[in-house]
């Protein structure tokens, strides 16, 4: 039983960081239709900046700052420098420009700042908490409740301004949105500047529990990529549903059946998924335009 | 048939019969093996990413299996390596045929992630199972031997390279031609209109992915003998994208391309000392400059300057 609680605390853990993800992936994929296949490297990214300002002896709550700062920057220039230049694309060329910026944003940072695995220091202590019978760190409470915040800010944010409104009907339909006079491109811009802030500050708070390196944002997009298809692709209580679901299943099968294919088993739940219910969990059914 | 006599086709071919008269030492002669081994699955990766316009980036997955495979059979089981060459292409192609089903029903950027996935379950299991891959480190590979004859020399090896993707670039010019490159093509631009023309979309992306996949075993199988050595390196996302790049510099559907941007991308960094480090943002900075400024990439977009001179 202890075993069991265990495994579904640290399951809830990743699978906030998962969700985390997976509301980055679906919050530029509604404004723009473009899947951001960089997703998971702002997340290695503000955890690698704030690592190596560390190191530079910069006081830790700037350090976040900066490295939070930083990554958003780098999302507004993604939007600006090669996304908005390529235009009205297709499909297949936007996948392909920002698995460029992904691979981009990845060598950079192993020239930059180097091939080394770095982990930052927990919020508030190593020692665990236990609940059930289960041993719980700190800094996964720090994930959940980050988390939970942040859903709570979003939801604010597209209910009650006049941006979050715009953004919503630049989603529904882009060409209606500019006619009304919203400004698109300003939208998209800060649609990616949101996401990558998202990706950010979920970089900050789970490295001190996945720790970070150069390539780390590869498995986190994929596994935050998963969870949004199985809320549904562009549902933000689905995409939370799907990352915690997602984290579970991973933990569980990592305790009961196998750690070494554990990374493998999102795939095969993907896979199950799209072929048993197309939509997700809480999709609306789609259909092709021609 | 028209393709076995197209000027570019037959030039293409002295090229490479004349080739060895220049390359002087054996660095050269292993460069351009190197290009063309690696060419043949960079062309049939084109089959699936140009033609049919379905992006993978997991397609090292494949080139690995087919290495491995045949390995596998020639190290634990003694078979002689040109039939496990074979027998691993085979095994492939079935295994590619029943995931293909599922996958494909896939579309745009969940296609991409699942072949993503692909790419790293096959990584994974290459180093998790120690017994039958040698894990991290990878494992020898026994040479190709006819009767008693061993090909060891580069110069043999050039020449079996050079076959191989002779009859690969055939392949590929000649279903770029035939009705079903023509009903490809037709599901890359819209994949309801193809249907609605009466195409049967399903089994021309499971034909063009299991082809695809081929190509790829092919390549990974003898570039494998050719090393004598396998590494899961061969499987990595890494090399996954370097394939992706080649296809999308030389020209997404254009055979030709796949051959140019294969040669670009091995040659330059083997001429840039030291590049390593960079490899990464280099690649990951070519592929966006390509679709943001040549989505045609480099063959199509030459082809077409020179058509309207000629044109004037």
């Amino acid at each position: 039983m202890s075993d069991f609680a265990q495994f579904v605390f640290s399951g809830l853990t990743t699978g906030s960081i998962y969700a985390l993800v997976a509301l980055g992936f679906i919050l530029i994929y509604n404004a723009s239709g473009v899947i951001n296949f960089a997703q998971g490297d702002f997340l290695m990214l503000s955890g690698m900046i704030c690592a190596a300002l560390l190191g530079a002896r910069f006081p830790f709550l700037l350090a976040i700052i900066v490295a939070v700062l930083l990554t958003v920057v780098s999302g507004l220039v993604l939007y600006r420098l090669a996304i908005k230049p390529a235009g009205d694309t297709t499909v297949v060329s936007l996948i392909i420009i920002t698995i460029g910026a992904s691979i981009f944003i990845q060598g950079a940072v192993q020239v930059v700042l180097g091939k080394n695995q770095h982990t930052l220091p927990s919020f508030s202590g190593h020692k665990s908490i236990e609940i059930l019978g289960a041993y719980v760190l700190p800094q996964s409470l720090w994930v959940l409740g980050v988390g939970i915040v942040i859903v709570a800010l979003f939801g604010a944010f597209f209910k009650l301004t006049l941006t979050g409104k715009a953004m919503l009907a630049v989603a529904a339909n882009k060409l209606a949105a500019q006619a009304v006079g919203i400004p698109v491109h300003r939208i998209l811009l800060l649609s990616f500047g949101m996401s990558a802030l998202l990706g950010g500050v979920a970089g900050v708070v789970s490295a001190p529990i996945t720790t970070t390196v150069y390539d780390i944002g590869l498995m986190l997009g994929m596994k935050g990529f998963v969870a949004a298809t199985l809320g549904g692709l562009g549902s933000g209580v689905g995409a939370i549903v799907g990352g915690l679901l997602v984290g579970l299943f991973e933990a569980l099968v990592a305790g009961y059946i196998s750690s070494a294919y554990k990374d493998a088993m999102p795939f095969v739940l993907i896979i199950v998924i799209l072929l048993v219910m197309p939509e997700g969990l809480f999709g609306k059914k789609q259909s092709d335009r021609v | 048939m028209k393709t076995l006599f197209s000027r570019s086709f037959i030039a293409t071919i002295v090229a490479l019969a004349l080739l060895p008269l220049v390359l002087v030492n054996d660095f050269l002669i292993d460069v351009s093996i190197r290009v063309m081994l690696t060419a043949i699955a960079v062309i049939g990766l084109n089959i699936l990413m140009g033609f049919a316009g379905q992006v993978s980036i997991g397609h090292a997955a494949f080139v690995a299996a087919g290495a491995y495979g045949s390995a596998i059979l020639a190290t634990h089981l003694n078979i002689n390596p040109i039939i496990s060459i074979l027998v691993a292409a085979v095994g492939v192609a079935i295994f590619a045929w029943v995931i293909a089903k599922p996958i494909l029903k896939l579309k745009g950027h969940s296609l991409t992630m699942a072949t993503l996935g692909l790419g790293i379950i096959v990584n994974m299991i290459l180093i998790n199972e120690v017994n039958w891959t040698g894990g991290p480190d990878g494992m020898p590979v026994p040479p190709v031997r006819i009767g008693d004859f061993a090909v060891i020399r580069p110069l043999h090896w050039y020449w079996v390279a050079a076959s191989t993707l002779i009859v690969s670039m055939w392949l590929s010019l000649n279903l770029f031609d035939s009705p079903a490159g023509r009903a490809l093509r037709g599901l890359n631009g819209s994949e309801m209109a193809a249907r609605v023309m009466g195409v049967d979309v399903g089994s021309f992306k499971t034909r063009a992915f299991v082809v695809s996949a081929v190509f790829a075993t092919i390549s990974g199988s003898l570039t494998a003998h050719y090393l004598a050595f396998v590494s899961p390196v061969m499987a990595s996302f890494t090399h996954s994208v370097e394939l992706a790049t080649m296809v999308v510099l030389g020209g997404m559907a254009s055979t030709y391309g796949a051959l140019v941007g294969t040669a670009l991308l091995t040659t330059l960094p083997q001429l840039l000392g030291g590049f390593e480090d960079f490899e990464m943002m280099f690649f990951g900075f070519i592929l966006m400059v390509t679709m943001m400024f040549l989505p045609m990439g480099l063959v199509p977009s030459i082809a077409r300057i020179i058509e309207r001179r000629r044109a004037r």
